[in-house]
């Protein structure tokens, strides 16, 4: 849940509502901007998030006050920079439930998912010792994912799987996107080590069942690994009641700068793993023949850190708190459901996705028949209206849905309905620009 | 006319209907062919398309693939303008078109040279757009090398 406080909760409405979003904006610099001639109608928030000027300027704020290598050297700004970072770390942990050391900060969510990828290779090679059997992973054993997953939380389990031996196993998606919760439990097996699964689909908005996937993994022993860079910039997240053993997190998604994401992991569990990269600031002692480990998170943080980024990301989250996530996420199902219901009236357009009434998060893939996503996004962005087109890195899961690529438009706090509506006029113009369906 | 109108010139939606060359077609025995299949990353988007060549002439130009109107329109004007010409004359027309992609908008298509390639000068605007434009022509060189093999 989010942690503004309860009196706040109380007093504010329900959700964000046009007049306060036209508010919110006046933090959005960039969103005030023209593209070709009209004003900006940014609905690509799910591959980027656009940053409040108090994000930026905490990054600012720290080099011109702080800047300082953490974790090393005795001066005052040494002390000063790692206390700022190591607050960071409180901050953002605290937003997604964790305890401090739960949370090792990476590049983006991509590394993190290859961290832990690379850790359970280490201990599949042997390294780690006793403690790190739990993740060797070898002929016999298998990794369970889903047919959602972006290419992030896909790749790095096929080259684990081909490095250890492991067999590669998947949930499918019916032909509308769902997940086939009803074959889940006979596809992880006593053999399933891991399932790693999105906790919403970054083409799709549909938020999995997590307490029921978790279930059937703890049935059988095997760890959780949660993809969560389209739930935590726009859901009240707690991984603790979630009950995953591991998230990988986002920070530029969620108002953050780029350079910078996290991933959680359960303390028993990050202190057992064997690290991924290795150098300097990660260890307890260091001979010409082998070195020994700090436990997480320092364990997996070789080298200087992204110190101002850490800072901004935790202005970021303070910034989302104080709104409120529980307010962010009912104004996004109300978008969604505008987005949807909008786009589904229009003729010669197909929504992507389960049927109405999923779980969604204000995210809207289509296709338009007859002209292909690239050209649809191409019109848009003549009306100024900034979507994403492609296959979003989610290749398979568009073969099971039957096409190559679709146009995803995609939410965030600082959406108004205004912006839904010329996303729609712009969409319903489409088919007659390029003469099809005449 | 806007960017987006010289983008989509009439021409290029025309072709990217009537897509001249789509269907794979098998060489006849004793025909020289070379095939190549390229994507592009960005939007899952492939094209794969087949070249047979009489001694130094194209003799047909044959493709299968999905994408958007620009790289459906490219397609069909390559395999158009290419039949029946010599293998030299296209690697001039190919260096011609991959000139006019490069150039941000700073030139015009010469007609003399590309006819109806010419509509693409408005592509070169969108730089995102450019790989479009040129994924059947990339592929055409590559075809044309195999067949020499």
């Amino acid at each position: 849940m989010s942690s503004a406080s309860p009196t706040t909760q109380d007093t504010l409405p329900r959700h964000l509502d046009d007049v306060e979003v036209s508010r919110l904006r006046a933090d959005f610099p960039i969103l005030g901007r023209s593209v070709n001639g009209v004003p900006l109608t940014y609905l690509d928030s799910g591959a980027t998030s656009q940053k409040p000027s108090c994000v930026y300027e905490a990054e600012q704020h720290f080099y011109e006050n702080f800047n300082a290598a953490v974790h090393r050297g005795a001066h005052s700004l040494a002390v000063e920079a790692t206390d700022v970072f190591e607050q960071a770390r409180t901050d953002v942990a605290g937003f997604i439930g964790a305890k401090d050391n739960e949370v090792i900060w990476t590049s983006n969510a991509t590394e993190a998912l290859n961290l832990i990828t690379y850790s359970f290779g280490n201990a599949s090679a042997g390294l780690g010792g006793e403690a790190a059997r739990a993740f060797a992973l070898g002929a016999g054993d298998e990794i369970v994912v889903t047919e959602l997953e972006h290419h992030a939380n896909l790749i790095p389990w096929q080259e684990l799987a081909l490095r250890t031996g492991a067999a590669l196993k998947y949930i499918p998606v019916d032909e509308s996107g769902a997940l086939r919760m009803d074959l889940a439990g006979k596809i992880i097996t006593p053999a399933t080590k891991v399932l790693a699964f999105t906790h919403v689909s970054n083409v799709l908005g549909t938020v999995t069942d997590v307490p029921a996937l978790v279930a059937l993994a703890r049935n059988v022993g095997a760890l959780t690994v949660l993809d969560g860079c389209q739930s935590v910039p726009h859901l009240p997240v707690d991984v603790k009641k979630l009950d995953v053993d591991f998230m990988a997190f986002s920070g530029h998604k969620m108002l953050g700068p780029t350079g910078i994401g996290g991933l959680y992991g359960r303390a028993g569990l990050l202190d057992a793993m064997p690290p991924f990269l290795t150098g300097g600031s990660m260890i307890t002692s260091v001979t010409m023949e082998k070195a020994e480990y700090l436990p997480a998170p320092m364990r997996f943080e070789a080298g200087t850190q992204r110190i101002s980024q850490a800072h901004a990301l935790a202005t970021a989250v303070s910034y989302l708190q104080e709104v409120g996530m529980d307010r962010i996420a009912a104004w996004e199902e109300l978008l969604g459901e505008r987005m949807l219901t909008g786009l589904g009236a229009i003729p010669g357009v197909r929504v992507l996705g389960p049927d109405r009434g999923a779980a969604r998060i204000g995210t809207a893939p289509f296709v338009v028949e007859g002209v292909h996503p690239h050209d649809v996004g191409q019109f848009l962005d003549s009306r100024g209206v900034a979507v994403r087109v492609g296959h979003h890195c989610a290749q398979p899961l568009h073969r099971a849905l039957g096409v190559v690529s679709s146009t995803r438009a995609s939410t965030y706090l600082y959406n108004t309905t205004s912006d839904i509506d010329r996303l729609l006029n712009a969409v319903s113009d489409v088919r007659g620009y390029f003469g099809v369906g005449k | 006319m806007s960017d987006l109108d010289q983008l989509y010139q009439q021409i290029i939606l025309d072709h990217a209907k009537a897509r001249h060359g789509a269907g794979l077609v098998e060489a006849p025995e004793g025909v020289a062919s070379g095939e190549s299949m390229q994507h592009n990353p960005v939007c899952g988007d492939h094209i794969r398309l087949r070249i047979q060549l009489e001694g130094s002439t194209v003799k047909n130009v044959s493709w299968e693939g999905d994408g958007c109107s620009i790289s459906m329109a490219s397609a069909s004007v390559l395999s158009e303008m290419a039949e029946g010409i010599e293998r030299d004359e296209f690697m001039v027309i190919l260096d011609e078109f991959r000139e006019l992609m490069r150039s941000r908008g700073s030139r015009a298509g010469d007609e003399e040279v590309l006819g109806d390639g010419a509509a693409f000068a408005g592509v070169s605007k969108f730089p995102a757009r450019v790989k479009c434009a040129m994924l059947s022509w990339v592929a055409a060189e590559a075809a044309l090398l195999a067949a020499n093999g």
